[in-house]
């Protein structure tokens, strides 16, 4: 337990002693910003009245997971690569540590990391309240649809980032496939309609929406947490794969 | 790695010997927990090393032959986060860092970052965080490599300061495995080759070297006379090209020393001895005799 908390304390360090977990925050807090903004401009001026769930926050819950999805690349890309290019995993391996909790301390600073950005995102609704009170109880399953999505996409981020010691490398292929699940069903009518039950399926897009509109259900929280544990097991054998390969 | 086995007795300094490529680092990183050995076993403290990783590790400090520090924490908060991967907290955290430092003196750099220092110093934060948590066997990969002449010595005498810790330490310099080691393991191209103390090793080369002796006095009879001494396995004469009196390379056959024989007859035929000295005495010949 104190070693998983020394390499917490200490992957937090490291994130906030480079510059780029700031231009991270700078951008994400600007976009998000902009999306508020001209959101906001869109429901007053189209849906004025209507419900302001569906119609206001759904669409900006969809638009901070969109920047969400291009900043957790930028967070988790370090992780292990910057590890093993720096030759630092060879000793962090051989302190009375599990494998399991350095990916536990190292997938938990990030989300730390996340949930400040996003939990800054909490200045628009308490902003439009002090101007208009509404209830906002159903914006905290947005919120927790917004982590549970960050602790899929950052489990994927940080598997990758064990494969190899390129951090542009790994950036790049975090973020690729997490904008093609985003892609996969955006359209629905450029998909067959004999794939697009499993398009919908896998999409990111589909299993946040419920989120969104402040549903929280079974099936999608499963998903997430899914693809959280199946990124997290694949992490923990590509570690473990150093004592049979011979390789850092 | 084939068939290397050794025990490391409780407070012996042994040095893994060998050239580059023989195998003592990938031993090490077994030794270590980060490799695990196709077969064999490895014990640290009784504790198998593959079955019970962690607690194997809780008893051991390790320097890798490269020291690599994440370069953006000071050496202060590096070795407070080493000192907590291996469960220390608090205040003793704290007693135990300083105390680090301290021994390794690091006390003037503590407060810079670790990719700003040179790399004696790195080297020294390296034996820093091997020594956090007082383990019971330090693993030491190259300790001096990379190292100038004066860097090397304060290296050296750092780990000669460890007096009491058992310390298995590779090197492929003979002289710092003369100048540290209570034991020596040679090995080459994965397998062993020898285990022995330093000194009983420089023995064994007296023994296996010749003794190289110039007599004035008839060719012939002095030839015949030195291959019949008790302990001479084989006479040779050797030409130094000078026109001086007769040389001969004399081989032993180890069972006791020849020179006293040697002198003895010399003198009770009349000669005169003009020289006699011991053919190979440093290490290195014996090395690349074991290794060569």
């Amino acid at each position: 337990m104190s070693a998983f908390r020394a390499l917490l304390a200490k992957e937090l360090h490291v994130y906030f002693a480079a510059p780029l977990v700031y231009l991270v925050a700078a951008a994400f807090l600007a976009y998000t910003g902009y999306y508020f903004h001209s959101d906001l401009v869109y429901f007053v001026t189209f849906g004025f009245g209507l419900n302001i769930m569906e119609n206001f926050w759904q669409i900006v819950f969809m638009d901070i997971r969109l920047v969400l999805i291009f900043s957790i690349p930028l967070l988790t890309m370090r992780l292990l690569a910057e590890e093993r290019r720096l030759g630092t995993l060879e000793l962090l391996v051989t302190y009375p540590v599990s494998d399991r909790a350095i990916v536990a301390a190292k997938l938990g600073a990030c989300l730390i990391v996340v949930a400040l950005l996003v939990g800054a995102t909490a200045l628009y609704p308490m902003w439009v309240y002090r101007v208009q009170p509404f209830d906002t109880t159903p914006l905290l399953a947005g919120y927790l649809g917004l982590m549970l999505l960050a602790a899929a996409c950052a489990s994927y981020g940080l598997f990758i980032s064990a494969l190899t010691d390129s951090q542009v490398l790994a950036g790049f292929l975090t973020a690729m496939p997490l904008l093609l699940l985003w892609l996969l069903s955006w359209n629905e009518a450029a998909n067959a309609e004999a794939t697009l039950p499993l398009l919908r399926a896998l999409s990111l897009f589909n299993h946040f929406q419920p989120f969104a509109v402040g549903v929280v259900e079974a099936r999608d929280v499963f998903y997430f947490l899914m693809l959280a544990g199946g990124f997290t097991w694949a992490t923990l054998r590509v570690l473990e794969a150093r004592q049979w390969r011979g390789r850092r | 790695m084939d068939d290397v086995s050794f025990n490391v007795e409780r407070g012996a300094v042994v040095g893994l010997l060998g050239p580059n490529g023989s195998g003592k680092s990938t031993l090490m990183r077994c030794l270590i927990g980060f490799f695990s050995p196709t077969a064999g076993r490895i014990r640290v403290n009784g504790v198998d090393v593959a079955e019970r990783p962690i607690a194997a590790r809780r008893q051991l400090g390790y320097l890798p032959e490269h020291v690599m520090l994440y370069p953006e924490l000071t050496v202060r908060r590096y070795l407070g986060f080493v000192a907590g991967m291996k469960g220390l907290r608090g205040a003793k955290r704290r007693a135990a860092v300083s105390t680090a430092l301290e021994q390794c003196g690091l006390a003037d750099v503590a407060a810079r970052h670790t990719g700003k220092l040179s790399k004696g110093y790195r080297q020294r934060v390296g034996l820093a965080q091997a020594l956090l948590g007082d383990p019971d066997l330090l693993v030491l990969d190259e300790p001096t490599v990379g190292l100038d002449p004066v860097q090397t010595v304060e290296l050296r005498s750092l780990v000669r300061g460890l007096a009491g810790r058992t310390v298995l330490l590779s090197t492929h310099i003979l002289s710092e495995a003369a100048a540290l080691c209570s034991q020596v393991v040679i090995l080459k191209q994965g397998r062993l080759v020898a285990v022995d103390s330093p000194d009983e090793l420089a023995r064994r080369v007296e023994r296996v070297g010749g003794v190289v002796v110039t007599i004035d006095g008839p060719v012939e009879a002095v030839h015949a006379l030195l291959a019949s001494l008790p302990g001479v396995a084989d006479v040779e004469r050797v030409e130094d090209g000078r026109g001086r009196a007769p040389t001969f390379r004399i081989g032993s056959n180890g069972a006791e020393p020849v020179q006293r024989a040697i002198a003895a007859a010399v003198v009770d035929r009349g000669w005169t001895l003009l020289e006699m000295r011991q053919e190979v005495s440093t290490l290195e010949e014996l090395f690349m005799r074991l290794v060569g």
